[in-house]
């Protein structure tokens, strides 16, 4: 029930999709690839699949190799960001499918889709057609058909790419459940970085056809492996600078504690909103600023704060600080950053 | 929970005066009257002027009926021919990419392109004795041209673009989803074949298949220059209406013809069945859209 992929590599013309990838997924584990569009994500899923024949490379699917399988004999389920459900087939149709090419017996099969649209929800509405359910009813059926005839893995292709974004929360919370209960290895692509790091417990970070960083959601968000990474996973500021002193990143008035830099590397810092403190009062933050301007964004605010010599930088402060601090335009106010992340600049 | 039905039934953006209304509608039916009824009554009426038993003899004329059944197995084979290479390209055009693939789509077009004479002309210059071919086939005794198939060829030339115009935008349409969804499933290209992709173009197909009949039987000009118009051998039913024409068997022509105006009626009826059909389908779909 795991995935192990092995130097994959895959080429369209002149365009290189998927880039020497190699990672594993272990089974029973909810993995995301997440990634911007046309970072490969999908092309890499789809070679799992076997829909896509990759020039290079491995794939093991349960420890045996299964690179040069048809898509047939490879019983993965897949689900598309479309649903791609049979138009002219009724619900429970549609989930027998699977079960009825593999020449089951009818009671077994009539047994299995049952528990499948009792599994998604989707009791008394067997007999309605794809047409006639919303996007969120269709994706649960998608999925239904896809774990009929009991899959070694599960791949699902931007999987609420098309929901409206209530629809999608809630499906997302659901899925969550469903993993826990049927425990089926499954690999899923987004682009959407609130949605791995809500429910994967790895996520799988690509770019340009390669990989970026692998790890967990705390691993990504808080330790960033990479540039890409770094500005791609949640809001972030960077700056640009030069080594002052050994071991020291001067920017306006701030000071950064680096290492691994020599004298006249030119470094990259990142950090994020949520990672500046301001306050109205000095405490011991020594540097000033003033707010320019207040954004709200519904529990949280950002202050876009001025700094001095042109600079300004962006905080995200919780709703109820904002008011505690009577945080207004114009105001001076104090800054500190908490936390950041250096990179040689590229 | 709102109905998509409900927004359409809005109050119509021009509406004009009752009279210009009927004005309109008067000039099509009189236009359609005066074009299409009239000389198909004329047909009826001039077929049975002579009474029933002249048009029944008419019709059971050893050399009628010859017509009838070489007119019958060209459309028969062109359609099944149709059928198969309609299919075939749209398939290749509709789900994959490869090079030439725009030349494929304006060779589908050609037949509509030509003229029926000139399609018949090909076959004539390729097959006929002083064609390219010619030779060979008459040292090994095969007869094309003025041969049933040689109107076979000219009829399915003339009628290949109907099945797969009717399938290419449809197919394109549907793209690979649904295929790629029924082999990750376990089905292999038969099981994908019958129970995605066919029940999808169903009706597109049938569409297809009945124009192509229509226009199989009624193909006159094609037809015509290669069939050399041997009386109870190479003659199809618009040919023989000819012949009977031009020999002032008025009465014998007209009851022939009528067979050939009863298939279009049956076609229409078929043709506007399977309209209503598919737009039953849309439309319910188009209203039980949440």
């Amino acid at each position: 029930m795991s995935i192990k992929v092995k130097n994959l590599s895959k080429q369209f013309g002149s365009f290189t999709a998927v880039k020497d990838v190699s990672f594993q997924v272990q089974t029973g584990s909810l993995v995301a690839l997440l990634g911007p569009s046309g970072s490969g994500k999908s092309t890499l899923l789809r070679m799992i699949a076997g829909l896509e024949k990759p020039d290079l490379g491995e794939i093991h699917l349960t420890g045996a190799e299964a690179t040069f399988q048809s898509a047939k004999d490879r019983n993965v389920g897949f689900v598309f960001q479309h649903y791609a459900l049979f138009k002219h087939m009724t619900v429970a149709e549609n989930i027998a499918f699977g079960l009825k090419v593999r020449n089951l017996a009818p009671e077994e099969i009539k047994k299995r889709v049952a528990e499948l649209i009792k599994l998604v929800q989707m009791e008394g509405l067997g007999q309605r057609f794809p047409s006639q359910l919303s996007g969120g009813q269709r994706q649960r059926v998608a999925l239904a058909r896809a774990l009929a005839p009991r899959p070694q893995v599960l791949l699902l292709d931007e999987p609420f790419g098309a929901l409206d974004a209530k629809v999608r929360d809630e499906l997302r919370k659901w899925i969550t459940l469903l993993h826990k209960e049927t425990s089926v290895t499954t690999l899923f692509v987004t682009h959407d970085q609130h949605e791995a790091l809500e429910i994967a417990d790895r996520i799988i970070v690509m770019n340009q056809g390669s990989i970026e960083q692998e790890g967990t959601a705390l691993d990504i968000f808080d330790r960033p492996a990479t540039h890409f990474v770094a500005q791609f996973v949640g809001e972030t500021n960077f700056i640009e600078s030069k080594l002052c002193e050994p071991e020291l990143v001067c920017w306006g008035p701030f000071k950064f504690s680096v290492s691994g830099f020599k004298m006249g590397d030119k470094v990259r810092i990142y950090f994020r909103p949520n990672d500046v403190y301001v306050s109205s009062n000095p405490e011991t933050l020594q540097v000033k600023g003033t707010i320019e301007k207040i954004r709200f964004r519904g529990p949280l605010i950002e202050l876009t704060l001025d700094i001095g010599e042109d600079k300004s930088i962006a905080a995200l402060v919780p709703k109820g600080v904002s008011l505690a601090s009577g945080f207004k335009e114009n105001m001076p106010v104090y800054i500190g950053i908490t936390d950041f992340h250096a990179f040689h600049q590229i | 929970m709102f109905r998509a039905n409900s927004p359409l039934k809005t109050i119509p953006a021009m509406s004009e005066s009752r009279t210009v209304r009927y004005l309109l509608i008067t000039t099509a039916f009189l236009f359609l009257g005066l074009f299409l009824l009239v000389p198909l009554a004329t047909v009826l009426v001039r077929a049975l002027e002579k009474g029933f038993q002249v048009y029944l003899e008419a019709i059971r004329n050893p050399d009628t009926l010859s017509a009838i059944r070489l007119t019958l197995l060209a459309a028969f084979i062109s359609v099944g021919l149709n059928l198969v290479f309609g299919l075939a390209a749209a398939w290749a055009i509709g789900k994959f990419e490869f090079i030439g693939k725009n030349i494929l789509i304006t060779l589908i077009d050609l037949p509509f392109a030509v003229s029926p004479i000139i399609s018949g002309l090909i076959y004539v210059l390729l097959f006929g004795l002083q064609g390219t071919l010619g030779p060979w086939l008459s040292d090994h005794n095969i007869k094309i041209i003025f041969a049933v198939p040689g109107i076979i060829l000219a009829t399915t030339f003339v009628t290949f673009p109907f099945v797969a115009r009717e399938l290419i935008p449809l197919m394109q349409s549907q793209g690979t989803e649904e295929e790629e969804a029924a082999v990750v499933l376990g089905a292999n290209g038969w099981q994908i074949f019958w129970r995605v992709t066919l029940p999808n173009i169903k009706w597109g197909l049938l569409y297809g298949l009945i124009l192509t009949n229509a226009r199989a039987m009624g193909e006159f000009g094609a037809v015509s220059v290669v069939s050399g118009h041997i009386r109870g051998a190479t003659n199809t039913i618009p040919l023989h209406v000819e012949i009977l024409y031009n020999e002032y068997s008025y009465a014998a022509s007209f009851a022939v013809a009528s067979l050939l105006a009863l298939l279009a009626i049956v076609t229409l009826a078929v043709k506007s069945f399977i309209e209503w059909k598919t737009h039953e389908k849309f439309s319910m779909r188009q209203e039980e859209i949440f």
